[in-house]
């Protein structure tokens, strides 16, 4: 039972993360129908991004972990989110109204690209970053076996929380998310109507970074370690969870991330670390083969 | 996007210089706010304490590129407004696509004759059995991607398989390479309707995602079942092929002849290499033959309507799932051919080989050469693999210019270095509007 609730921390917290990133191909999705497949590369750098800011936040005698920590996550959101941007206006946007998949290659390219230029800017060896925040709460004790949530797991969570209700604020109330709504139904009806459809989608692939660019700090802080390689194979995780909850729907995007996280939790948990990621993918194929739109999407009507 | 005409952006004439001077400032704010995290910081010392070094003059001379470049391409363009691009083939598409036949001719008996050309060398014919190992490969994923219009991105997964396939019979039955090459392709064939059955009937987005994730299955599954893969240190001693049974070795065994035995002449080792070479030719041009043969086959045209329409198909009684699953398990079944060969000719496989970067250095190729293309497969292959031979000497960078030069072909030409194939077959020539009477 408290082996259980260990699990279940250490899966919500995973989950969070990918959740965060799923965000980024889910929004994308929906409005011009490709994966991004450089999102996990966003992700990398956003990681990369917040481990130089908290050494140079060191250097810079800011040591107070709460404002450091602020201070961290908006300089990541920033930058990691002009790669974002930048990533779509040179690679995508010319390619819009394209063949379907010539962004997508386009995609992979910008993908190999990115993880070749971090691995030769910072080096292809390991970043180690030391603790940052420590201590945690136990919740339950079971002789020797304590369930802890690290103080780590408690600011990922709550700040996943946070973000997704801003971000499912921005959505429903604001012009911005209005504009993403409508082009997201029809672009070319969107624009009839006067919404700006190039800057709706750059503004799209900037939020979109910009919660990656959190997930790459949290897992900076989790993990303690980096490398230039990480970004794939969160990439596809998070992928998978966009299309597990039904790619183009936000929540769905959080539910899959926190289905996944929770899948690979208890599978490390219980059965062998080596298959997790066999375990993750295998659920996909099953989720699809009975609900063919993932668990929230909304079927698509094709008319001819 | 193709409604508007190239018009100036202003009317204070064509070259507007303070707007230009202001959008290549804007570019070059963009890319200091690129630079400066990544460029500027430099993460050192891996080991215990990590330290930051700063390097300002990186950033300055990145970002004075980047506004110079903006202003001169921005200059250049307005001197020279672009024309509107037709979205058909491009002149050297059309003259390929009109002389398909004699060029593809003169290309096999160029390939033929290499061998005993005057420039060749043992590392001109290890490039080109390289080439043409891409070659195959495209030519077999061209069969899902190009005609059957399915998104495969894990088609590795059964390269992978006709590898480890003659590996482990070999290791494990003792199977040779003639034997195990008929069974690799079945098993991969197996494999490809094992994965292909339950998700397509799905969208073709969502067959993207999983065939990438079973392409990861498997590398995952031969790094971590050591007992019968060897996990990460891969098989080595794969046997080479044989000519028929005989072998490519100076001192064959006690009563059995070797190959220059056989056809008198003197022992050498570039023997078994241009058997190699010879071997993979024979195998794609088969996969080349095999894939033309079927596109005039019932079949074949079902493919390329299902690209189309799937509606239309469903209503003319075309059964989606069960057309694309044979797409789908003869692309694999090629894939798993190519990766018997592979094994052969390297000696020793390991999960290395089968990542990700290959799946999508073939999906490259085959959208590359415009989709459903067999000669424009073979020449994005030759850009592919040729590229990074010349790039030798930037080792370190040659991925880095792999990954540009993926997005600058696509942005430069999004159909393909060749144009998208047409259907076979088409009621009408020249569109809707012009109605022939038949």
């Amino acid at each position: 039972m408290y082996y259980f609730l260990q699990q279940l921390v250490n899966g919500v917290t995973l989950g969070a993360m990918y959740g965060l990133i799923a965000i980024g191909y889910s929004m994308v999705y929906g409005i011009i129908g490709m994966i991004n497949f450089a999102h996990g590369e966003i992700y990398m750098i956003g990681a990369f991004i917040s481990i130089i800011s908290f050494l140079l936040l060191g250097i810079l005698g800011i040591t107070w972990v709460p404002l450091a920590l602020l201070l961290v996550l908006l300089l990541a959101m920033v930058f990691t989110a002009t790669y974002g941007w930048t990533v779509e206006r040179l690679a995508y946007r010319p390619l819009r109204g394209s063949f379907r998949l010539a962004p997508l290659i386009s995609a992979i390219g910008m993908s190999i690209f990115l993880q070749n230029y971090v691995q030769l800017l910072q080096g292809a060896n390991v970043k180690p970053l030391p603790p940052v925040v420590t201590g945690g709460w136990v919740l339950g004790r079971d002789g020797t076996f304590t369930v802890q949530i690290s103080n780590i797991q408690v600011i990922i969570i709550v700040l996943t929380v946070l973000l997704m209700t801003v971000f499912s604020w921005l959505i429903a109330k604001t012009p911005l998310g209005r504009a993403q709504r409508a082009c997201e139904q029809d672009l070319k009806m969107a624009a009839l109507c006067g919404v700006d459809v190039d800057r709706t989608i750059s503004l799209t692939f900037v939020m979109g970074a910009a919660l990656a660019a959190v997930a790459g700090l949290m897992a900076t802080l989790y993990y303690g370690v980096i490398d230039f390689f990480i970004g794939f194979l969160a990439g596809i995780k998070a992928f998978t969870a966009a299309v597990l909850g039904g790619i183009g729907s936000i929540p769905g995007a959080m539910l899959g991330g926190l289905l996944l996280g929770l899948v690979e939790a208890f599978w490390s948990g219980y059965f062998s670390t080596e298959y997790k990621d066999v375990a993750a993918f295998c659920i996909l194929v099953v989720v699809l083969i009975f609900l063919p739109t993932g668990l929230l999407g909304k079927p698509e009507v094709e008319k001819v | 996007m193709s409604l508007t005409p190239a018009t100036p952006r202003s009317a204070a004439g064509p070259l507007d210089l303070p707007a230009r001077l202001r959008d290549a400032g804007l570019a070059a704010f963009v890319a200091f706010m690129l630079f400066l995290p990544l460029v500027g910081f430099r993460l050192e010392g891996a080991e215990g304490r990590l330290g930051l070094a700063w390097r300002p003059d990186w950033v300055v001379i990145g970002t004075a590129a980047v506004f110079l470049g903006h202003l001169a391409l921005s200059i250049v363009r307005s001197l020279r407004p672009r024309a509107v691009r037709p979205a058909g083939a491009g002149p050297f598409g059309r003259f390929v696509s009109r002389h398909a036949l004699w060029l593809g001719g003169a290309g096999v008996a160029f390939a033929l004759a290499l061998p005993f050309l005057p420039f060749s060398s043992r590392y001109v014919i290890d490039v080109a059995t390289t080439l043409l190992i891409y070659v195959m490969l495209g030519w077999g994923l061209n069969i899902v991607v190009g005609l059957a219009g399915l998104l495969d991105l894990g088609y590795v997964a059964f390269y992978a398989v006709g590898a480890y396939s003659f590996a482990l019979g070999y290791h494990w039955f003792g199977l040779g390479f003639w034997e195990a090459l008929p069974l690799s392709g079945a098993l991969a064939a197996l494999f490809g309707i094992l994965l292909g059955f339950p998700v397509l009937r799905l969208r073709g987005d969502y067959l993207a995602i999983v065939t990438l994730g079973f392409g990861e299955i498997i590398r995952i599954v031969l790094l971590n079942w050591v007992q019968v893969t060897r996990g990460p240190n891969g098989i080595s001693g794969i046997p080479r092929p044989t000519f028929f049974g005989i072998e490519f070795t100076r001192q064959p065994a006690e009563g059995e002849l070797a190959f220059h035995q056989l056809f008198g002449i003197d022992y050498s080792p570039d023997h078994r290499v241009i058997f190699l070479y010879y071997l993979i030719l024979a195998l794609a041009l088969l996969t080349n033959v095999f894939v033309l043969r079927l596109r005039r086959l019932p079949i074949g045209r079902a493919w390329e309507a299902l690209r189309e329409d799937e509606i239309a198909c469903k209503a003319l009684g075309i059964n989606p799932t069960n057309t694309k699953l044979t797409a789908f398990a003869l692309g694999a079944m090629f894939g798993g051919f190519a990766g018997t060969f592979f094994a052969t000719r390297q000696g020793f496989i390991s999960p290395e080989s089968f990542t990700f970067i290959e799946s999508a250095t073939i999906l490259a190729i085959v959208v590359l050469g415009g989709m459903g293309s067999q000669l424009g497969v073979v020449l994005a292959a030759a850009v592919i693999v040729l590229l990074p031979e010349f790039g030798r000497e930037f080792e370190q960078f040659r991925m880095l210019l792999f990954g540009a030069a993926m997005v600058g072909i696509m942005v430069w030409r999004p159909r393909g270095l060749l144009a998208h194939r047409e259907p076979t077959v088409r009621l009408h020539v020249r569109g809707a509007h012009e109605e022939r009477p038949r």
